[in-house]
């Protein structure tokens, strides 16, 4: 394709001009190995799950910032352990980055907000799904894009209710985290009219590839319900419930019919762009995580364009206000809640293959914005920031 | 029975034409061709892939067409409605306009971040523009000296020299800039962004913001009113702005840049033109499939005309 050169020029020569500042983003990420072995469909995860996005974001502010003096710097630390943690955050202090993405187990999280060495800093937690982290252990410092898994859980609901599908059996997996899923979808089901007719804990230990056929429907075979929530974040059995049923149902939650801040065969409202430039950088598709350091990063981008500066203070305050509008792709802007620091932003409900619908669901009624009947709201939320 | 219809059409074609429009169709990699006389769907016409911007030649002897996803601008003679070529066009042409010499096209790529410039006469690429991420409105001021283009997220006009292809300044408005035009005498810039939610009047001369419009309908959420397409009446006294999936048009008093109506249309409302004797407006409803005819003097829908899936451009000639 020809390119007219003197056009290269004429950017320089104005960002030359207004001589550029830099605002530096710094990323700690440190993925849980999973003792499961690789599927044969999915192979290994990507190296640069998240922090692909949080590029892509830098990228695309760096592009918007030449215009305007401003240019992004990513200092990306990815961790092999618990231990780098302090030393890797103490670093990206000295080196006078203030804004922080994370993809870190809430735990470590928690620890690294409240030391010393965070003070003043901004983490943008873009990988921990645990509404704690938005409750009781919420911080002034931590703001979160990834969505809660109340959020996840709540905008499932709404479709299936909407469905008036509003039977649910839950099987729930050993993990730890498969009880915290568990709560959510317990939690949604009460908020929105639905009910839990039937549960069970998954307790097989053989290789549910084999045998799921006979246990998913030896356990789901005097149950009477319309869905089958499953909550299972390892990967246990969630994947060989469906069609393994007794009756005819469909699947949902952690597995089947799920709801998350992105959905690869997302492609209205102009994602299909965002899609384009992942796919063209990192020959794969955009995943949920990768979206969620992608809007922090944009988040930071767009707050700094907006206030027209680079001092973190300006920036930040600028990413707390009430009147602060991120584009996401998704039709509605996403922007922070002030009582927990989670971002609010429509959510995706699919599965594998397509996304079904969009919530918030048409018709539900707020008084403020039916954006936040997704996840813990004013008045209900427990977090007190500090 | 189909071609006999064409036969038809095309024999009356030859004479003289009542105004015609033609709408692009998204989903259906079509275009319809509606007769303003009549209010009807004449014919609709296969064309490439995801038809989205469309524009007329200044003789209205052709029109030009963004097919998105086949990588190019198509060119259809109007009295066979039939393709005759196409125009290199940078990759993902979304929205391009017309210099009024009529041989220059400007043409936002929105895949590729870049501007690109077209002879429509020789067929060739004449220059290219970096410009912002998701370039998308593109506008060239009525002295053909400026040309102007809206990135959607990096939320700016750039301001370029239509002749030098260089970067003059960049004017930050609201989030995902759509739509950009001036008025007729070329002081001002409308720009709507659909994101924010707002429409920016921009001083030409300066550059600078001269007023932020935003809309409010009662029992629609404010972040649902979605500012895209916006026209200006041919006395440059009204402005109407397509706000997307509010449902709704509304109309601006240019004078004092405030609403004073909002006219209720179809589903997700995205473009607009206005017919050449200036008392219809057209709005093309993605959603719903069909275009609303609005009555520029009673401001009110006449009739809704059933179109393919998702119009997305609308233009008319004579």
């Amino acid at each position: 394709m020809i390119r007219a050169m003197g056009l290269a020029l004429a950017i320089l020569m104005v960002t030359t001009a207004a001589e550029a500042a830099e605002i530096g983003l710094g990323w700690l990420g440190l993925r849980p190995v999973s003792d499961r072995p690789v599927t044969v469909l999915d192979g290994p995860p990507p190296a640069d799950l998240g922090l692909a996005g949080l590029r892509q974001a830098i990228a695309d502010n760096n592009a918007g910032g030449r215009f305007l003096g401003q240019s992004y710097r990513l200092d990306a630390i990815t961790l092999t352990n618990e231990a780098e943690a302090e030393p890797a955050l103490v670093r990206l202090a000295q080196s006078g980055i203030r804004f922080v993405v994370t993809d870190l187990p809430a735990p470590l999280l928690s620890t690294l907000a409240a030391l010393p060495a965070a003070a003043g800093l901004v983490f943008l937690n873009s990988g921990a799904e645990d509404d704690s982290l938005r409750e009781g252990q919420c911080r002034r410092n931590l703001l979160h894009t990834i969505p809660s898994r109340a959020m996840q859980a709540d905008a499932l609901a709404q479709l299936l209710v909407r469905r008036n599908w509003k039977k649910w059996a839950l099987l729930v997996g050993p993990a730890p985290e498969d009880g915290l899923r568990a709560a959510a979808l317990r939690r949604a089901a009460r908020k929105f009219g639905a009910r839990i007719v039937a549960e069970k804990p998954w307790t097989f230990t053989r290789d549910a590839q084999r045998n799921a056929e006979g246990e998913v429907a030896a356990l789901t075979r005097d149950w009477s319900y319309d869905v089958l929530m499953v909550a299972d974040e390892t990967g246990e059995f969630g994947d060989t419930a469906m069609f393994n049923t007794f009756d005819p149902r469909p699947v949902a939650g952690t597995q089947g019919l799920g709801a998350s801040a992105w959905h690869p065969a997302h492609d209205q409202w102009g994602a299909n762009q965002l899609q384009n430039r992942f796919r063209a950088q990192n020959h794969r598709a955009m995943t949920e995580l990768d979206f969620a350091a992608w809007t922090a990063g944009r988040a930071i981008g767009e707050a700094a364009m907006r206030a027209r500066a680079t001092d973190p203070e300006r920036i930040e305050a600028t990413l707390r206000a009430e009147n602060f509008a991120l584009a996401v792709y998704k039709g509605r802007t996403a922007s922070f809640r002030p009582w927990d620091g989670q971002l609010r932003q429509p959510m995706l409900v699919g599965w594998a293959r397509a996304v079904v619908a969009a919530a918030p669901q048409e018709g539900l009624l707020h008084p403020i914005t039916d954006l936040d009947t997704l996840g813990t709201d004013k008045g209900e939320n427990l977090c007190v920031l500090h | 029975m189909r071609l006999a219809l064409t036969a038809v059409l095309l024999a009356w074609g030859g004479t003289a034409l009542a105004q015609t429009a033609y709408v692009s169709n998204e989903k259906d990699n079509s275009i319809s061709v509606i007769d303003i006389k009549t209010m009807a769907v004449t014919q609709t016409v296969k064309v490439g892939r995801r038809p989205r911007g469309i524009t007329l030649s200044p003789d209205f002897k052709h029109l030009y067409i963004c097919a998105s996803d086949s990588d190019a601008i198509q060119v259809m003679d109007l009295a066979s409605l039939k393709l005759i070529h196409d125009l290199p066009s940078g990759e993902d042409p979304e929205q391009f306009t017309l210099h009024p010499d009529g041989r220059r096209l400007y043409v936002a790529n929105e895949n590729n971040n870049v501007v690109t410039v077209i002879d429509v006469h020789s067929r060739k690429v004449i220059g290219q523009v970096d410009v912002g991420i998701e370039p998308e409105g593109m506008a060239v001021s009525p002295d053909g000296k400026i040309a102007v283009n809206t990135s959607e997220t990096t939320n700016m006009v750039h301001w370029l020299d239509a002749d030098r292809l260089t970067l003059l300044d960049n004017t930050a408005v609201g989030s995902r800039p759509r739509f950009a035009t001036f008025d007729s005498t070329g002081k001002t810039l409308w720009v709507t962004a659909e994101i924010g939610g707002t429409v920016h009047v921009i001083d030409t001369a300066s550059r600078t913001e001269r007023q932020t419009i935003s809309f409010a309908i009662p029992g629609i959420a404010k972040d649902k009113i979605q500012p895209v397409g916006l026209r200006l009446s041919a006395d440059g006294a009204l402005a109407f702005v397509a706000l997307g999936p509010a449902n709704h048009v509304a109309v601006i008093d240019t004078k004092t840049l405030t609403v004073v109506k909002y006219i209720l249309v179809g589903r997700r409302v995205w473009h607009l033109a206005l017919t050449p004797d200036g008392s219809k407006l057209l709005a093309t409803n993605g959603i719903s499939g069909d275009v609303s005819v609005i009555d520029t003097k009673s401001l009110g829908v006449v009739k809704t005309i059933a179109v393919g899936r998702y119009p997305w451009g609308v233009a008319i000639r004579p």
